[in-house]
C-alpha cells in the first residue's frame, strides 16, 4: 500500500512538473497560436517588410529623388527603372511612396495608439467608477463628439500651426471620444461579472483589477477597432493635408499623392492605383493581423 | 451543535442596505440581525430577490450599508478604511453561485489561485507560490495535471473546485458561499458540499452559506434564517426548523418542495397562492401578509419584532406574539 | 388507456461539430401511452432534450441528425413525415413542446394575447367551423392557466417568471395537443412558484388527458407528477419503469442509486451523501462496454466488453449486467 502510494505520489509531481514545464509565458502562447494562422502571418510579413522599409529609406534609397523634379520623364508608366513609375513632376512614385509611408504609418499608428490608451482608460474608469466620474467624463466625450473633426482640426492647426505632429495632435484629440465610448460599454459588460468580484474580495486594488481582470477581457473589441482605426486615419490624414492642414507639399504622403494623381486618373490611371493598392493592401494587412491577434489572445480559441 | 453560545465569529447588527433609483427605494435587505459562531454554518434560505446575496456581499463589505453594523470578532468592519478592510478581507471570502462567469476566461488555474496569494503577498518568490498552488489543488480535489488549463476545458464541478481553492487561498475564517452548487448537476452538487463538509471540518471554517434549495441548507447548516423580501422572518437551528416551523411562509416554503418519496405523493404538492414582489418603498409590517392565509389587520402598519418561541427559535409574526 | 401515443425504437442522434461526432443519444427505446406522464430524467448532457427535439425533428439541421432508428406517432413514422405534414399537422397542433427558460421563448414585443392567437390561428383552418373565435379560445386558454383574461393585452415583460411559464403552457395547449413535452419547466423558477406551476400543469393533464413527457433532473418533480420513469445516461435509457419500480422497488441500476444518493434527503439526518464519483464520459468518446463502467462501484469485466442487455421483470427494466439472467447473483436478490 505504501508503495502504490508512493508511486502515485510520483506520478502526480511528474505530471504536475510536465504540466508546468508544458506552461509557457502568456505572450508565447499567444505568439504560437499567432503564427498558426495563416492570414496573420501573411499580414505580418507584409507590414514588416513596409516598416522595415520606412525605417531604412535613407540607408536604401537616396532622399533627395523625393523631390527632385525631372519634367523629362513626367507621367511615365511603370517600368524597369521607375518600378511603379513617374508622377507629373517626372518624380519616382515608388521612392516617394517609401517615404511617404513614414509619415503615413506614423500619423496612423501613433494617433490610434495615443487616442486609444487615453480614451481607453478614461472609458474604464468611467465604468468601473461609474456614479459621477462617468458622467463627468461622459459628458466631456459627448461634447468633443459634438464638434465636426475638420473644424477640431482647424482649431488645432491655427493654434500650433500645420505640421505633421499637429496634425497627430488634431486627430488623436478628435478619436479619443469615440474609443473611450467603446472602451466604456465593453468594461461595463465585465465590471459586473463575478470575477470582479471576487478580485475586489481578495483585496486587490481598483487599478490591478482594471489592468489585470477587466482590461485583458476587453481587448478583443478594443484589437479589432484600432486596427480598423488605423487605415482609416491614414486616409482621414491625406484629407486633412489636403485640405492644406498637415503634411505640405512636396513632401509626399500617401493620400496626398493619391489626391495629386487624380487629375491624371483617365490618362494615367496607374498614378493613383498603384498607390491605393498599397493602401488597400496596408489597410487589410491591420485588419487581418487584429482579427488573428485577437483570436490568439482569447484562450478559448485555442487549438 | 451545542456550542452555538460560543463567541460568535460574525454579528451583524440591525443591517439595511437600500438601493435608490429615480426616488423610489428598494428595501433588499431590512433590519437583520444576525450571529454565527466559530466553525458553524448559518444557511440563508430564501427565493429569488429575498435579499440574501445582498446580505452576504453587504456583509463582506462587497456592498456598501446603508446603516448597521458588521461586527467581525468583535470589530465593526462597516466603518474602517479601504485599506483596512483589505486586511480583513484576508479573513473573509466569498465563493460564487455560477462557477462561468466567477472566473476570468483568460487565466489559467494555476493563475487564479496565485492571484489572493500574490496580491496578499503571502508566498515568498515563484517557486512558494506554485508549491502552495498545488497545495490548494490537492486540497480540493483537482489533479495537477489541471495546472496550465483554462477554466473553459472544465465542467462546472471542476470549475466550483477552482473557486473553492481561491477562496481557501490565503485562510479565511468566513467563508459567504452564495448558492456554489445551484448551477450543478446532483451528483457533482453532493461531491461539492461533501468537500466543504470536509473543509469545515479540517479548518474550522465557518460558514455562511446562502441558498433557495432547502435540502441542501438542511443537511448543511447549523442554524438557518428565513428570509422574505429583505426580512428575516424565522430563525432557529437547523433541525428545529424543519420539524417545527412556525412562520406561515416557512410553512408554505416546507410544503412546496417536490420529495423524491411517492408516499408522499397523495399529499399534493401544496402551493401557496401570489408571487413575490419586490420591497420597493414598503410599508411597516409583515411582507408576506399579501400572499397569507392567516393575514390580520395587524399584520400591516407597524413593524413586528422577532419573538423567540422556543430557545434559539425566533419568528417574526403577529400569530406567535404573547 | 392503454392505446400507444408514442413509441421510440432504437433513436440515435449524432451532433457533427468538428472531427468527431458527439453522441447525444445511443439507442433510445421509449413507449408512452395516451394520457401518461413520462418523467424523463438525467443529468445535463445526458441527452435528454435531444431525445425531445427529435421527437418533433427540431434538431438543429446542419449539425445534428438522427442516425437510426423509429418514432411512431399515433401509428405514423415522424422520421418518414414530409416536412410539411411535420409543421402543419404534429408540431403544436399534436406534439407541443414548452421550453426551459419562459424569459426567452416569448417575443417582447409582441402582447401575450397576439402570440397566443398566432398559435391557434394558425392551427384552426383544420379545427371548428365558422363559430370558432379565436379571441374567445385565447380568453379561455389563458383562464385555464389561471391568468385573467384582461392580461392579455399586456407584453411579456410585464409578467413575473411564474406567470410567463403559464403563458408558455397556455400557447403549448392551446391546440389541445396529444402529447406535450416539457423540458425542465420549472428549474427557472422559484420553489413556491414552481410549486404553483406544477399543480397546475398535473390538474390541466388530468383534464385534458394529454399525454406528457415531463423532462427534469429533479427526482421530487418525478414523484409528484410522472406516472412512468425513465432514467437516461449517456444518451442511453438505463433504467425505467413506473413509480413503485423506480421509487420502492430494491434492485436498481448502480447510476440509479447514486441519484439518489446525491440528495440532501430532508426527512433523514444523513452526515455525508454518497454521490458517484467522476464524470458523465464525453459523447464524443464514449468508453466501450457499459458507458457507466469507470464509475460503477460494481464494475465486473464484462462491463468493460459489452453494453448489457435490457432484464426487464414486469415494468421494470434496467441496462445493467448485475442483473443478466444467468448471473448467479441474480438468485440471490430475488
Amino acid at each position: 500500500m505504501k508503495m502504490s502510494f508512493r508511486s502515485r505520489k510520483r506520478k502526480e509531481n511528474e505530471e504536475f512538473a510536465n504540466a508546468y514545464a508544458q506552461g509557457h509565458s502568456m505572450a508565447g502562447d499567444i505568439w504560437r497560436r499567432l503564427l498558426r494562422d495563416k492570414s496573420s502571418v501573411v499580414s505580418m510579413g507584409f507590414l514588416c517588410l513596409i516598416v522595415l522599409l520606412a525605417i531604412f529609406a535613407n540607408v536604401l534609397f537616396d532622399e533627395s529623388l523625393v523631390t527632385m523634379q525631372n519634367t523629362a520623364i513626367r507621367n511615365n508608366p511603370p517600368s524597369w527603372e521607375h518600378w511603379f513609375g513617374t508622377d507629373l513632376y517626372g518624380r519616382d512614385i515608388f521612392i516617394r511612396m517609401v517615404f511617404g509611408s513614414r509619415v503615413s504609418l506614423t500619423i496612423g499608428i501613433v494617433t490610434m495608439g495615443v487616442s486609444m490608451i487615453i480614451g481607453g482608460l478614461l472609458g474604464a474608469v468611467a465604468a468601473y467608477f461609474g456614479g459621477k466620474i462617468d458622467g463627468i467624463i461622459m459628458r466631456f466625450t459627448d461634447m468633443f463628439m459634438a464638434i465636426p473633426e475638420t473644424l477640431l482640426a482647424l482649431c488645432v492647426v491655427a493654434a500650433m500651426g500645420a505640421s505633421a505632429v499637429s496634425l497627430i495632435v488634431a486627430m488623436t484629440v478628435a478619436a479619443v471620444p469615440g474609443n473611450c465610448r467603446l472602451v466604456r460599454s465593453t468594461v461595463l459588460s465585465i465590471v459586473d461579472t463575478e470575477y470582479v468580484e471576487a478580485a475586489r474580495a481578495c483585496g486587490m486594488r481598483d487599478i490591478g483589477i482594471i489592468v489585470k481582470e477587466i482590461i485583458p477581457n476587453s481587448l478583443g473589441p478594443i484589437i479589432v477597432v484600432s486596427t480598423q482605426g488605423i487605415a482609416n486615419l491614414m486616409l482621414t490624414a491625406s484629407s486633412l493635408s489636403y485640405l492644406g492642414m498637415g503634411i505640405q507639399p512636396p513632401n509626399p504622403e500617401w493620400g496626398a499623392m493619391i489626391s495629386e494623381a487624380r487629375e491624371f486618373l483617365r490618362s494615367d490611371p496607374y498614378m493613383c492605383i498603384i498607390p491605393g493598392i498599397v493602401i488597400v493592401l496596408t489597410a487589410l494587412s491591420f485588419n487581418l493581423l487584429g482579427d488573428g491577434l485577437r483570436d490568439a489572445m482569447d484562450p478559448r480559441l485555442k487549438d | 451543535m451545542n456550542n452555538i453560545e460560543q463567541t460568535p465569529l460574525i454579528e451583524v447588527k440591525n443591517l439595511k442596505k437600500y438601493f435608490t433609483k429615480k426616488g423610489s427605494t428598494l428595501h433588499a435587505v431590512d433590519d437583520i440581525n444576525l450571529t454565527i459562531a466559530k466553525g458553524t454554518t448559518l444557511g440563508v434560505v430564501g427565493e429569488s430577490g429575498c435579499g440574501k446575496s445582498t446580505l452576504g456581499r453587504t456583509i463582506l463589505r462587497l456592498l456598501k450599508p446603508t446603516d448597521g453594523q458588521v461586527l467581525f470578532e468583535g470589530q465593526d468592519i462597516t466603518k474602517v478604511s479601504e485599506s483596512q478592510m483589505r486586511k480583513y478581507r484576508q479573513s473573509m471570502q466569498i465563493i460564487f453561485q455560477d462557477p462561468y462567469s466567477s472566473l476570468n476566461p483568460r487565466k489559467s488555474v494555476a493563475d487564479i489561485i496565485a492571484t489572493p496569494l500574490i496580491v496578499n503577498h503571502m508566498c515568498k518568490g515563484k517557486v512558494e507560490v506554485q508549491k502552495r498552488v498545488k497545495e490548494l489543488m490537492d486540497t480540493v480535489g483537482l489533479a495537477s495535471r489541471l495546472y496550465n488549463a483554462y477554466p473553459h476545458e472544465l465542467d462546472g464541478g471542476r470549475r466550483q473546485r477552482i473557486c473553492i481553492a481561491r477562496a481557501l487561498a490565503i485562510n479565511p475564517k468566513f467563508i459567504v458561499c452564495d448558492e456554489p452548487v445551484s448551477a450543478l448537476d446532483v451528483s457533482i452538487q453532493a461531491q461539492i458540499l461533501n468537500l466543504l463538509m470536509d473543509l469545515q471540518e479540517e479548518m474550522g471554517l465557518t460558514y455562511m452559506f446562502i441558498t433557495h434549495d432547502l435540502s441542501v441548507v438542511k443537511h448543511i447548516s447549523t442554524e438557518i434564517m428565513v428570509m422574505y423580501m429583505g426580512h428575516c422572518v424565522e430563525k432557529a437551528p437547523a433541525k428545529e426548523l424543519f420539524e417545527n416551523p412556525q412562520h406561515p411562509y416557512t410553512k408554505a416554503l416546507l410544503s412546496s418542495i417536490p420529495i423524491p418519496d411517492i408516499s408522499m405523493r397523495n399529499k399534493k404538492i401544496q402551493a401557496i397562492r401570489g408571487e413575490v414582489t419586490s420591497p420597493i418603498n414598503p410599508v411597516p409590517g409583515c411582507r408576506f401578509a399579501p400572499r397569507c392565509d392567516f393575514c390580520r389587520e395587524d399584520c400591516v402598519g407597524s413593524t413586528i419584532p422577532l419573538t423567540e418561541v422556543s430557545e434559539n427559535h425566533f419568528v417574526s409574526c403577529r400569530m406567535m406574539e404573547k | 388507456m392503454s392505446e400507444k401515443l408514442l413509441e421510440i425504437k432504437d433513436l440515435k442522434v449524432q451532433y457533427k461539430s468538428g472531427d468527431t461526432p458527439v453522441c447525444a443519444v445511443n439507442g433510445v427505446n421509449l413507449t408512452l401511452e395516451k394520457g401518461e406522464t413520462l418523467g424523463l430524467v438525467g443529468e445535463t448532457g445526458a441527452g435528454k432534450t435531444t431525445t425531445a427535439l427529435a421527437i418533433l425533428r427540431l434538431l438543429p439541421e446542419r449539425t445534428g441528425s438522427i442516425e437510426s432508428g423509429s418514432i411512431t406517432f399515433d401509428g405514423k413514422n415522424l422520421l418518414e413525415m414530409p416536412e410539411e405534414e411535420m409543421r402543419t399537422m404534429i408540431r403544436g397542433e399534436k406534439i407541443s413542446m414548452i421550453f426551459q427558460d419562459p424569459m426567452t421563448s416569448l417575443n417582447p414585443v409582441m402582447t401575450v394575447g397576439e402570440q397566443i392567437a398566432e398559435v391557434i390561428s394558425y392551427h384552426s383552418d383544420s379545427k371548428e367551423g365558422e363559430d370558432f373565435s379565436v379571441d374567445k379560445r385565447v380568453d379561455e386558454v389563458l383562464e385555464m392557466v389561471g391568468i385573467p383574461a384582461t392580461r392579455k393585452d399586456e407584453y411579456p415583460h410585464q409578467f413575473s417568471g411564474g406567470m410567463k411559464q403559464r403563458v408558455v403552457i397556455a400557447m403549448a395547449l392551446s391546440c389541445q395537443p396529444e402529447l406535450l413535452i416539457a423540458d425542465e419547466p420549472t428549474t427557472a423558477l422559484d420553489v413556491t412558484i414552481q410549486a404553483q406551476v406544477l399543480s397546475m400543469m398535473s390538474d390541466l393533464r388530468d383534464k385534458l388527458g394529454t399525454a406528457m413527457i415531463m423532462i427534469t433532473h429533479d427526482l421530487g418533480i418525478v414523484a409528484n407528477v410522472c406516472d412512468k420513469v425513465a432514467i437516461m445516461y449517456a444518451g442511453k435509457i438505463i433504467e425505467s419503469g413506473t413509480l413503485e419500480d423506480i421509487f420502492v422497488n430494491e434492485n436498481h441500476h448502480p447510476y440509479t442509486v447514486g441519484l439518489f444518493g446525491a440528495i440532501p434527503n430532508l426527512k433523514v439526518e444523513t452526515k455525508r451523501l454518497s454521490p458517484i464519483d467522476g464524470l458523465m464520459p464525453d459523447p464524443s468518446a464514449l468508453p466501450t462496454g457499459c458507458y457507466f463502467h469507470e464509475r460503477c462501484p460494481h464494475c465486473m469485466d464484462i462491463c468493460k466488453k459489452t453494453y448489457p442487455d435490457v432484464y426487464t421483470e414486469g415494468s421494470h427494466s434496467i441496462a445493467c449486467h448485475l442483473f443478466s439472467k444467468n448471473d448467479p447473483k441474480e438468485e440471490t436478490n430475488e
